[in-house]
């Protein structure tokens, strides 16, 4: 099981940023090629997101690589230095439908063979970005073996929507963020909120943050390093509930030495899905 | 019986005693009203250096609390240049980038020997590639109350700029447009110089209060233009840093004191100046509030950050050797739980109470540390002259637990290595390293370790802190130095703790 | 590989590495090197500048570098970087940067 609470963005062409960003331990690390390069520098951003994934400084963070829209002329390039230079996985913007996955499948498996890295080993997030997206959401999230998460991106699914990000509870995104949630469960794949792009505002981030863990989402983008302490306190399980999950555990563990099918705690039957739940919240008391 | 004059003039010259010879005889300034109110009175700096009796070889001293903004010590050594001294001795509480132009007087022979808690700039690197004969007296904001009270750093004449004076010299520099706060270091320095000379902006009407600089210390006072720039002088801030590094360091060292031990009401507390440092005391108060642990009393080196701590009620008391913001120095005017202390209150070994003595927990900076846990604060990663001692090694000595706060890395050079360049501060008197890859507790602090680890703290040997660092940069190749000695870091104690040498072009 | 141009890669911010590579004939590599941390890494990177340039065919070119403490992964980078910009090459060949 592997925690995907924090994925922290780190701007491709920032040299100081990709040398260190590490130190603050998100769950995953996004490199991008995107949004944070200008057109004159989508070369060497490559070269340099490159040379830090060799360089494999960023340990047992995940790292992630965004590459171009399908729609430019910069994604092959990308996926290309992003699969060779041994990326864990490639984030996907602007994922309209199933068949620009499917492009891109069969592009990475391609790349995969021609530099020897085990087929299947690089695995894709979708980020879900227009109105389009959010309705094929359940379909693209479904649609690949390697896809482990779909992200929610709400800035151009707002202007999509010719409409804007308000306070409070937020109902512009509440249908993108329920779809594409639903879509990962379905999919039993992770979801990722929206990023909050104000850093200065914590009161509004931790207000964000409640909505999506309270909705389910396994975490949020994140745009800068300070949001990724406050996040993972958010997600940090309160004592009880670490109680509880121990006590599943220890249940399980007896039910299976005893050679049981069934598990059972304080007399009532214990389901599959909830002691995944009890190992999720142990991990997430570990790395918190 | 009568008087009898003639009788008493005998037995006085029989006996020994001084005659007397009419009121006036010794007190003379007394015998004019203008004299006796408005004899300090001097209308510029050289006609204070005659009546001075300062000569070629003497010792001039100068304090710091203006930092950046120093307008004093550089003015009054153009003028004794100009008179034409020579082979002087420079004793300033510390030395800026702003005393970048005392280079040329020391290469017309004006300034011949520095004592100093730092050095920097192009004075710095100048030093550092040999420009002085005599190796520079590097010293801690304690040990240079130390050298003076020793008699080994003896002070003809104190040019101390302050933010007001009144005509007979009560002096400080809290009160007046131009405020520097706390005037610690001038403290010592009027009691101690044979001649003392106070430089204002601002005459006011006698009684000046509070008088941090009193009258019975203070030969002349001369009214400048400028003795500072307000817009330099101020080096903290009460604000959370942006940087993010800071934060994450910041977040580490307060989690730190929170388990160390000593976090629990009445504790007291340094935190200094710097991003991090605020961050972290905004941080800690943060925990203060949440956990209602009251500190008794913050001592330094005091920011806006403290003073926040102050207003809310979670300090107990300020001792002020040094205000690094304007919300430092208008608290010390305002609030009476915040004092103002002389240096040798602050921080000398050998006085009869030092401040720091009392201190818990202190957080100190550093250019490196080595696998002793040995802290430069004094020479760059190249060897070169560019810090201060300041009062590092006197509060780690005295204080139950010293922090060490430093990222792992700057750029590619590392913080943590096997050896210092220079020791300023010794491995034993420093306790935690908090750098951004992990923390070294050292292993002379056992307990401490364990609550630390306990407190899932990323606890580690400060060995592998020093291999990561080599990882990511590469083995930085040693400085070469030659054989000149170029300066002297002597510990609070007076003693000879490392030297400095010139470093090879 | 075949320089036809100047490149330019890089940025003067802290950690970063500018690489300025002109195409000479003949001549080998001439390697000017302005660094902050000149005294104790210059040697290490300029066997990273050289290494790199070799491992890309680069023969005769005079290169000129103001590094800001950059780590080795950023100076290989900034090198390969001019180096295409200079050969006018979008392609890269990942198999060679090594």
């Amino acid at each position: 099981m592997k925690l995907r609470r924090s994925m922290m963005f780190v701007p491709g062409d920032n040299a100081g940023m990709l040398s260190n960003s590490y130190i603050y331990l998100p769950d995953s690390v996004m490199f991008d090629l995107e949004d944070a390069v200008s057109i004159a520098e989508k070369d060497t951003a490559r070269l340099l997101v490159y040379n830090t994934l060799k360089a494999k400084i960023y340990g047992d963070i995940e790292t992630v690589v965004r590459i171009n829209g399908v729609d430019t002329p910069f994604w092959e390039a990308d996926l290309e230095m992003a699969v060779r230079g041994g990326a864990e996985v490639i984030r996907l913007p602007k994922t309209e439908n199933v068949n620009e996955v499917k492009e891109l499948e069969i592009k990475i498996g391609k790349i995969e063979k021609e530099c020897g890295r085990e087929f299947g080993s690089t695995k894709i997030i979708t980020a879900i970005e227009s109105a389009s997206g959010v309705v094929n959401a359940v379909e693209i999230a479904a649609c690949s073996s390697r896809m482990v998460a779909i992200a929610l991106a709400g800035f151009d699914y707002l202007v999509d929507m010719q409409t804007e990000r308000s306070s409070g509870t937020e109902p512009e995104l509440f249908f993108a963020r329920a779809t594409v949630l639903h879509a990962a469960r379905a999919a039993k794949i992770d979801a990722f909120d929206v990023a909050y792009g104000n850093v200065n505002d914590e009161e509004g981030f931790m207000r964000e943050v409640n909505i999506a863990k309270n909705l389910g989402f396994n975490g949020k983008s994140l745009i800068h390093p300070r949001q990724i302490e406050l996040l993972h306190k958010a997600y940090k399980p309160t004592q009880p509930e670490l109680d509880h999950a121990k006590k599943v555990i220890e249940a399980a563990k007896t039910a299976e030495e005893k050679g049981l099918g069934v598990v059972s705690l304080n007399g009532k039957m214990i389901d599959p899905p909830v002691i995944q739940a009890a190992q999720r919240v142990i991990l997430l008391a570990d790395y918190s | 019986m009568s008087y009898d004059k003639k009788h008493v003039e005998s037995f006085s010259a029989e006996n020994g005693y001084k005659k007397f010879r009419g009121v006036f005889a010794e007190s003379p300034q007394l015998e004019s009203n203008e004299e006796k109110h408005h004899r300090k009175i001097f209308s510029s700096i050289e006609s204070a250096v005659a009546a001075s009796g300062l000569k070629d070889g003497g010792t001039i001293s100068f304090h710091h609390a203006f930092r950046e903004g120093d307008k004093v010590l550089m003015k009054v050594v153009k003028v004794l240049s100009d008179l034409g001294f020579k082979d002087l001795t420079i004793a300033s509480s510390s030395l800026l980038n702003c005393h970048d132009g005392l280079i040329e007087y020391i290469k017309t022979g004006v300034i011949t020997k520095i004592f100093t808690s730092g050095l920097r700039g192009e004075l710095g690197e100048a030093i550092s590639n040999g420009l002085m004969q005599t190796p520079v007296q590097i010293h801690s904001h304690g040990g240079r109350v130390h050298l003076i009270q020793s008699g080994e750093l003896a002070i003809d004449v104190a040019f101390l700029g302050v933010a007001s004076s009144d005509e007979f010299g009560n002096a400080n520099g809290s009160h007046g447009q131009l405020s520097c706060g706390s005037l610690g270091y001038a403290k010592v320095d009027a009691q101690h110089a044979r001649y003392v000379v106070v430089l204002t902006q601002e005459l006011v009407d006698f009684p000046n209060y509070p008088a941090s600089l009193s009258q019975d210390q203070v030969d002349a006072v001369v009214t400048v233009e400028e003795v500072g720039d307000p817009s330099l002088i101020s080096v903290g801030a009460a604000r959370l840093t942006k940087n993010p590094r800071d934060l994450l360091l910041a977040r580490i060292a307060a989690s730190v004191i929170e388990h160390s031990g000593y976090f629990k009401t009445g504790f007291s507390l340094q935190t200094g100046s710097g991003g991090a440092a605020t961050a972290t005391t905004i941080f800690l108060g943060e925990k203060m509030t949440q956990q209602n642990i009251k500190a008794g009393f913050a001592l330094g080196g005091v920011t806006g950050s403290i003073v926040d701590l102050l207003k809310k009620g979670m300090i107990g008391a300020i001792a002020d050797v040094q205000s690094f913001d304007i919300d430092a120095a208008q608290s010390l005017r305002d609030n009476p739980a915040h004092n103002e202390i002389s240096a040798n209150q602050y921080a000398n070994a050998s006085s009869k109470g030092a401040y720091v003595d009392r201190v818990d927990v202190v957080l100190l900076s550093a250019l490196e540390v080595d696998i002793d846990f040995n802290v430069n604060v004094l020479t760059g990663s190249d060897g070169v002259l560019r810090g201060a001692s300041g009062g590092h090694c006197d509060v780690a000595a005295a204080a139950n637990l010293t922090v060490i706060v430093t990222p792992l890395l700057r750029s590619r050079i590392p913080c943590v290595v096997n050896s210092v360049n220079t020791v300023v501060t010794p491995g034993q008197t420093v306790d935690v390293v908090v750098t951004d890859h992990g923390i070294a507790v050292n292993p002379n602090k056992p307990l401490l370790e364990k609550r630390l680890r306990d407190a899932r703290l990323p606890v580690m040997n400060i060995s592998s802190l020093r291999d990561i660092a080599i990882a990511r940069a590469g083995t930085p190749k040693p400085i070469e130095y030659l054989d000149k000695v170029v300066a002297i870091v002597r510990y609070r104690d007076g003693t000879v703790l490392d030297v400095v040498r010139q470093v090879k072009r | 590989m075949n320089l036809i141009q100047k490149g330019i890669a890089g940025t003067l911010e802290s950690s970063d590495i500018l690489v300025i590579i002109n195409p000479q004939a003949g001549g080998g590599v001439q390697l000017s090197l302005q660094s902050k941390v000149e005294k104790q890494f210059g040697a290490t990177i300029r066997r990273v500048i050289v290494e790199k340039l070799e491992a890309l065919g680069v023969t005769d070119v005079v290169v000129d570098v103001k590094d800001q403490g950059a780590l080795d992964c950023v100076i290989a980078a900034r090198v390969q970087a001019a180096v295409y910009r200079a050969a006018g090459v979008d392609k890269v060949n990942y198999e060679v940067l090594s």
